[in-house]
């Protein structure tokens, strides 16, 4: 039996009623487009979420106040102390690491020149920028003095200057008050973007010391973010750092710890993780269209075959064996769903590069996908095809002859 | 006569069917022999068993008893896959109406038996254009089956029958659907194609369409009831 023979008469049996052929291919085309979409705006929402992530600083290692810990009550918040930031900016103590600032986070009403805003305030460290890949428009970041000099200077985002400055304003050496304490306003950083969690363009600096003591009077931190130096190496400098407050903090039992340190690669596998699961979820529902798809292949198979039975009777007469009629309808089948299923990939992907068009995300072209795509359909014909197809092949030839 | 051994050789064949509670015997126990160039009608009325006879002698059914030697096989106790390979071999079917597959050109209907029996593509088409010019329809490999008249169309299912060279060619009612002016262009085409040495078993309740052939089996209640030369035919000869 000729197989490429076998395609050709396949297709001419599809052709030959090509608008049930197109309705019966519908299920696998929708079932096909909608898990292609799917699987494509997930990778573009993941590859999207992940480079914001990835902006935020790659080698960065962050240790919060404060742990958690399974069985036991969760630590103080104030654990971090000012002290643990410059101990860990000690080269001589700890290697490994290119910055260190300390973060303070507050909220607080902007005022200057007669406008008001209200504004995030981070107190940080003069390493914040390096971090952070936060870069300076104009003017210049917090330095190590102002720091250390408790400098009632800002920074502002630019978003800032926008609102309260007016578009285009050069707003160094004026003044802002916060919480009836004035700043100087020594720099403006570079617009970033929000990255999903805050929004620097949207935030005033203030060096964390001075943000300690005038602000919130307290002596803790909420964060201290560590710049690993070696890319590769962060895992390793999370743990040495991890050690080092250990015993700066003079614990002895790791689960009594009172911080926790983290990296951003940490968050990144938690987000790609996240990302993952939705997709995979979302693409499961999809999928449940093709099983649909796939029974209504199988129905109009089983009216084809009775359709058909004086031809299966008269293919039989002329010479063809169980195995001829089995491939022949198998065939069909398949031809169908690979059909539908060439059709869901080429709607699948308009779609999902259409959507991409209006979503703040990247269009994502995916290979594999499309392979994965061929095969399902392949396997839903062969699966749902077998049992008309079996039919045909045990018809008699006289019975089939006879059949009016 | 030829002294070689027949093509179909029928002894003591019955066949029963069971409908519903009773078992209804179709065949009686019937045996003949058919020699290589021989042209026979089957006749009957209905129910007389011939349409039975057609199927054991075209290998798509077994008899419930006796023996069929088909070109010196016993093809009896054969299963549903081996009798498939001895129609493709041994039998060219013309049937009396749904011949051909629709939708599907004349050419590839001529080329459909040499598909199961295995015959490489290459050789297909000129096999498949000789024996549609042996049916003077070579302009007509092209077309649709839909697309050709009835007459055509059993030249087209005679084409068929004779692509993979079988022992003979079985037909059953092959001008049943034809008009008399047809029906005689076909039988005449019948005939030839026996002088050509063709053995040709044609199943028919007509009269007229039996004395074609050169001799006449009659059929009744599932039994021989004549099986004489057909006079007719051998008297034109004689003319």
């Amino acid at each position: 039996m000729n197989y490429t023979q076998t395609i050709r008469s396949a297709i001419r049996a599809l052709r030959g009623n090509i608008l049930r052929t197109i309705l019966t291919m519908l299920g696998i085309i929708i079932g096909i487009a909608s898990v292609i979409l799917i699987i494509s705006l997930g990778e573009g929402a993941n590859s999207s979420i992940t480079s914001q992530v990835a902006s935020l600083g790659s080698n960065m290692i962050y240790v919060r106040a404060g742990a958690q810990v399974a069985g036991r009550p969760p630590t103080s918040s104030n654990s971090l102390k000012y002290a643990d930031a410059l101990a860990l900016a000690d080269k001589t103590r700890i290697g490994g690491i290119t910055a260190v600032s300390a973060v303070v986070s507050t909220q607080a009403e902007i005022v200057a020149g007669g406008q008001n805003k209200n504004a995030t305030i981070q107190g940080v460290g003069s390493g914040h920028a390096e971090i952070n890949s936060l870069e300076i428009e104009s003017g210049e970041f917090i330095t190590a003095e102002d720091e250390s000099g408790y400098a009632r200077v800002a920074v502002l985002g630019p978003t800032i200057v926008n609102d309260i400055f007016g578009e285009g304003a050069n707003p160094i050496g004026e003044t802002i008050t916060l919480k009836s304490r004035s700043f100087r306003i020594i720099g403006v950083t570079k617009a970033k973007g929000s990255s999903g969690f805050s929004n620097p363009d949207e935030t005033v600096y203030i060096p964390v010391t001075t943000a300690m003591k005038v602000l919130l009077g307290q002596d803790s931190v909420q964060t201290i973010l560590v710049n690993a130096q070696d890319s590769k190496k962060v895992d390793e400098t999370t743990a040495a750092v991890k050690d080092f407050l250990l015993e700066e903090h003079k614990i002895t039992d790791p689960t009594l710890i009172d911080f926790s340190v983290g990296s951003s690669k940490d968050a990144l596998s938690i987000v790609n993780n996240v990302t993952g699961l939705l997709t995979a979820l979302l693409a499961g529902i999809a999928g449940i269209s093709l099983v649909v798809g796939g029974i209504g292949i199988m129905n109009i198979m089983l009216v084809t075959v009775t359709e058909r039975t004086k031809e299966i009777g008269l293919l039989k007469a002329i010479g063809a064996k169980r195995k001829d009629i089995l491939t022949q309808f198998l065939i069909e089948a398949v031809v169908l769903t690979v059909l539908g299923g060439i059709a869901g990939i080429i709607i699948g992907v308009a779609f999902s590069y259409l959507a991409t068009l209006f979503l703040p995300i990247p269009f994502i072209f995916q290979p594999t996908a499309i392979i994965l795509a061929v095969g399902v359909s392949t396997i839903v014909g062969v699966v749902f095809g077998v049992y008309p197809a079996q039919k045909a092949a045990k018809l008699s030839p006289i019975d089939a002859l006879r059949f009016e | 006569m030829s002294s070689k051994p027949p093509i179909i050789s029928l002894k003591d064949i019955t066949k029963s069917y069971v409908i519903g509670d009773s078992l209804y015997q179709a065949l009686k126990g019937i045996s003949f022999d058919i020699r290589e160039g021989e042209f026979v009608a089957i006749m009957g009325p209905s129910g007389s068993g011939k349409s039975t006879t057609m199927h054991i002698i075209g290998a798509l059914d077994t008899p419930t008893s006796g023996t069929y030697v088909l070109n010196q096989k016993d093809i009896s106790l054969y299963t549903d896959d081996q009798l498939a390979e001895i129609r493709n071999r041994e039998i060219g079917f013309v049937f009396q109406a749904f011949n051909l597959l629709p939708r599907t050109s004349v050419i590839d209907n001529v080329k459909r038996p040499m598909m199961y029996g295995g015959v490489p593509e290459g050789q297909q088409d000129t096999r498949a254009m000789a024996c549609l010019k042996l049916v003077h329809l070579e302009e007509k490999a092209l077309n649709l089956s839909n697309h050709i008249s009835g007459g055509q169309i059993q030249r087209v299912a005679i084409a068929r029958a004779l692509v993979m060279n079988p022992s003979m060619i079985l037909a059953d009612e092959p001008t049943g659907n034809l008009d008399s002016k047809t029906s005689h262009e076909v039988m005449t085409f019948f005939q030839e194609l026996n002088r050509q040495g063709h053995t040709i078993v044609m199943i028919t309740h007509e009269p007229d369409i039996a004395a074609f052939a050169k001799r006449i089996i009659i059929l009744k209640d599932g039994l021989i009831i004549s099986d004489k030369p057909n006079k007719q035919f051998l008297a034109k000869k004689i003319l």
